[in-house]
């Protein structure tokens, strides 16, 4: 088995894919182990819930330095404040859980299943008849999912307010201006959205991950190599299924008018 | 009390690359057997393709009427209850420590209370030489140890088939030998089929009923232990003895000319050195599988090699095995131990 061209297009997708069929069966399968999806989500959010934060604070800034010196040129300071939301709860949220679902949940629940694969302690519990399915990789995708919508209901505060920083402070806008523009552009379903998003991100990102995970082989450096793989893979998923999804919502949801 | 494992044609490749191929053998219930061959002939491969963690390309393995390579995976879990498998490094799950560790399957199988978990694994802790060692993690202590853990793990169950990959690899000799006799003794108070995958002659020698040997991407021979001890096919004799001369060579095996320039060297095999007795349980009480030295030999009409069955104290097995079989009959109000000449 080469890592031919038709290896990797077709085989390896089709076993991720095999995989994810799996674990959704056995997502319903007796028992669900509470104990261990309740770590991981603790696990999770503790590598993710800093970083996110503080890259959350930056792109709400960002978001708001660009839309308000563009939205200051078109003479509509006043919708400054609708600008900044509806790009942070429609697109930055997702995105930047997406980055952060991937870059630190991803990478740690691949470099700990990676770990216990070539330890032999997948084979092991295989051997004491217990699917490593059910047992480790259903509560990682639960808690993964979990996480995530959170996650993207932090981004949206953290972005929210760090724009509305930057926003007031920064570039003179009027807090009044700011509030009271706040939801005419956004609408709930801009919500619902994200945090859609969000889940469906956070159970792609652990299944690439345990995937990822649960073949490594070749010692060390294979784990290694799972876990930059897995970084890499679940980038290009997430983002493309995020254009994917944004675009079916553009027809089916009518934007707001003002 | 024992299950016998039937492998019928089994044939295994990853890619292009055959591993073995039409290994068929027949591992007797209650009876430990050991497969040998030199490194990378697929020992261990063998050993996941018995337990359904690898998919063979053909052939079957029969346990019990069923055929492992045909279980749907929900069946496949229910049978893998049957196994007990000691990996190489022991494969403790390195976030709980020894204690967690053996309770685990207990746990995940059972529905007995915490009082008699702890029993249970207090008393398997204890066989293997671990007691007070349950707090541990497994990356504090020794190989060794970490071993001996896994293998109080894997007969938590009681399971009826024990599979050791490698007992005895980086062990020292004195730990090896422990091993080996402590596999013996669970044998003879198990009666569980045990199949030992190594490549340590010593351990090949002296433990195991029964001998396989894997060279060539074949199974060359399976069988009684003397049948192989006695047996000159080449490269069963050159291995066994640990000799340099024969078809094996540093790189799986040796090109013609090379074979060729030990014959005109006049590079002579060597006589077969005399079959040691075979390792007795702690106690002495025989298992329930062992067969008397010589037994095969006599009844195959194969003169053993001089000075065969004879241990380090000068004692022949073959007139010694009678008063033996007598005192396990007679349990243990009529043991006695080898030192009692009375």
């Amino acid at each position: 088995m080469a890592d031919g061209a038709v290896n990797l297009g077709l085989r390896e997708p089709g076993r991720l894919f095999a995989m994810s069929l799996d674990t959704f069966r056995a997502m319903f399968r007796r028992p669900f182990y509470l104990a261990e999806a309740i770590q991981q989500a603790w696990f999770i959010a503790k590598v993710t819930i800093i970083p996110t934060m503080l890259v959350s604070i930056p792109f709400g800034a960002v978001l708001a330095l660009q839309i308000g010196n563009l939205v200051r040129q078109l003479g509509a300071q006043s919708y400054t404040g609708s600008v900044a939301v509806l790009a942070i709860v429609r697109e930055a949220s997702p995105i930047v859980t997406a980055l952060l679902v991937a870059g630190a949940a991803g990478s740690a629940i691949c470099a700990d299943l990676g770990a216990r694969k070539i330890r032999e302690e997948i084979d092991a519990m295989e051997v004491l008849g217990i699917n490593p399915l059910q047992r480790l990789v259903v509560p990682r995708v639960v808690a993964a999912a979990f996480v995530a919508v959170f996650l993207n209901g932090l981004v949206s505060v953290v972005g929210i307010m760090g724009g509305y920083v930057f926003n007031v402070m920064l570039q003179g806008g009027t807090p009044g201006a700011y509030m009271a523009s706040f939801a005419q552009l956004t609408q709930i379903e801009d919500l619902w959205i994200g945090e859609f998003k969000a889940l469906l991100f956070g159970i792609l990102a652990a299944l690439v991950a345990s995937y990822k995970g649960l073949t490594a082989g070749g010692g060390p450096k294979g784990v290694g190599d799972a876990v930059n793989q897995t970084v890499v893979i679940t980038f290009m998923l997430l983002f493309a299924v995020n254009f994917v999804i944004t675009a079916i919502y553009g027809q089916l949801v009518p934007a707001k008018g003002m | 009390m024992g299950v016998e494992i039937r492998v019928d044609g089994l044939t295994k490749a990853f890619g292009r690359q055959v591993i073995w191929e039409d290994v068929s053998l027949t591992l007797p219930s209650g009876e430990i057997s050991v497969l040998l061959g030199p490194s990378g002939t697929g020992k261990s491969v063998f050993l996941k393709t018995l337990v359904g963690l690898l998919r063979p390309d053909a052939g079957g393995i029969w346990i019990e009427g069923q055929d492992l390579t045909r279980l749907t995976e929900h069946k496949l879990y229910e049978v893998r209850k049957l196994f007990g498998v000691l990996f190489q490094d022991g494969a403790l799950f390195g976030s709980m420590n020894l204690y967690d560790n053996i309770a685990f399957p207990l746990r995940e199988h059972t529905r007995k209370s915490e009082a008699a978990i702890r029993d249970n694994v207090l008393e398997k802790m204890e066989m293997v030489g671990l007691s007070g060692e349950g707090g541990k993690l497994p990356g504090e202590i020794s190989g060794g140890m970490r071993k001996r853990a896994g293998l109080a793990r894997a007969l938590v169950l009681e399971p009826e088939i024990v599979l050791f990959d490698e007992p005895d690899s980086g062990l020292d000799p004195v730990r090896t030998a422990l091993i080996n006799q402590l596999i013996v003794d669970l044998n003879a108070k198990t009666g569980a089929t045990f199949l030992i995958v190594t490549h340590d002659i010593n351990t090949a020698r002296t433990v195991p009923d029964n001998i396989g040997m894997l060279f060539r991407r074949e199974l060359v021979m399976f069988g009684p232990r003397e049948m192989l001890l006695s047996s000159t096919e080449p490269a069963v004799r050159q291995f066994l003895n640990a000799r340099t001369q024969g078809p094996i060579g540093m790189s799986e095996e040796k090109d013609i000319s090379e074979l060729e320039a030990e014959v005109a060297l006049g590079h002579d095999p060597g006589h077969l050195p005399p079959i040691p007795p075979q390792l007795l349980p702690s106690d002495r009480r025989l298992r329930a599988s062992q067969h008397p030295p010589g037994e095969w030999c006599m009844a195959n009409g194969v003169l053993p090699p001089e000075g065969s069955f004879v241990d380090d104290e000068g004692r022949d097995w073959t007139r010694e095995w009678p008063r033996y079989v007598q005192a396990a009959s007679l349990g243990a109000a009529g043991y006695y131990g080898p030192g009692d000449h009375r």
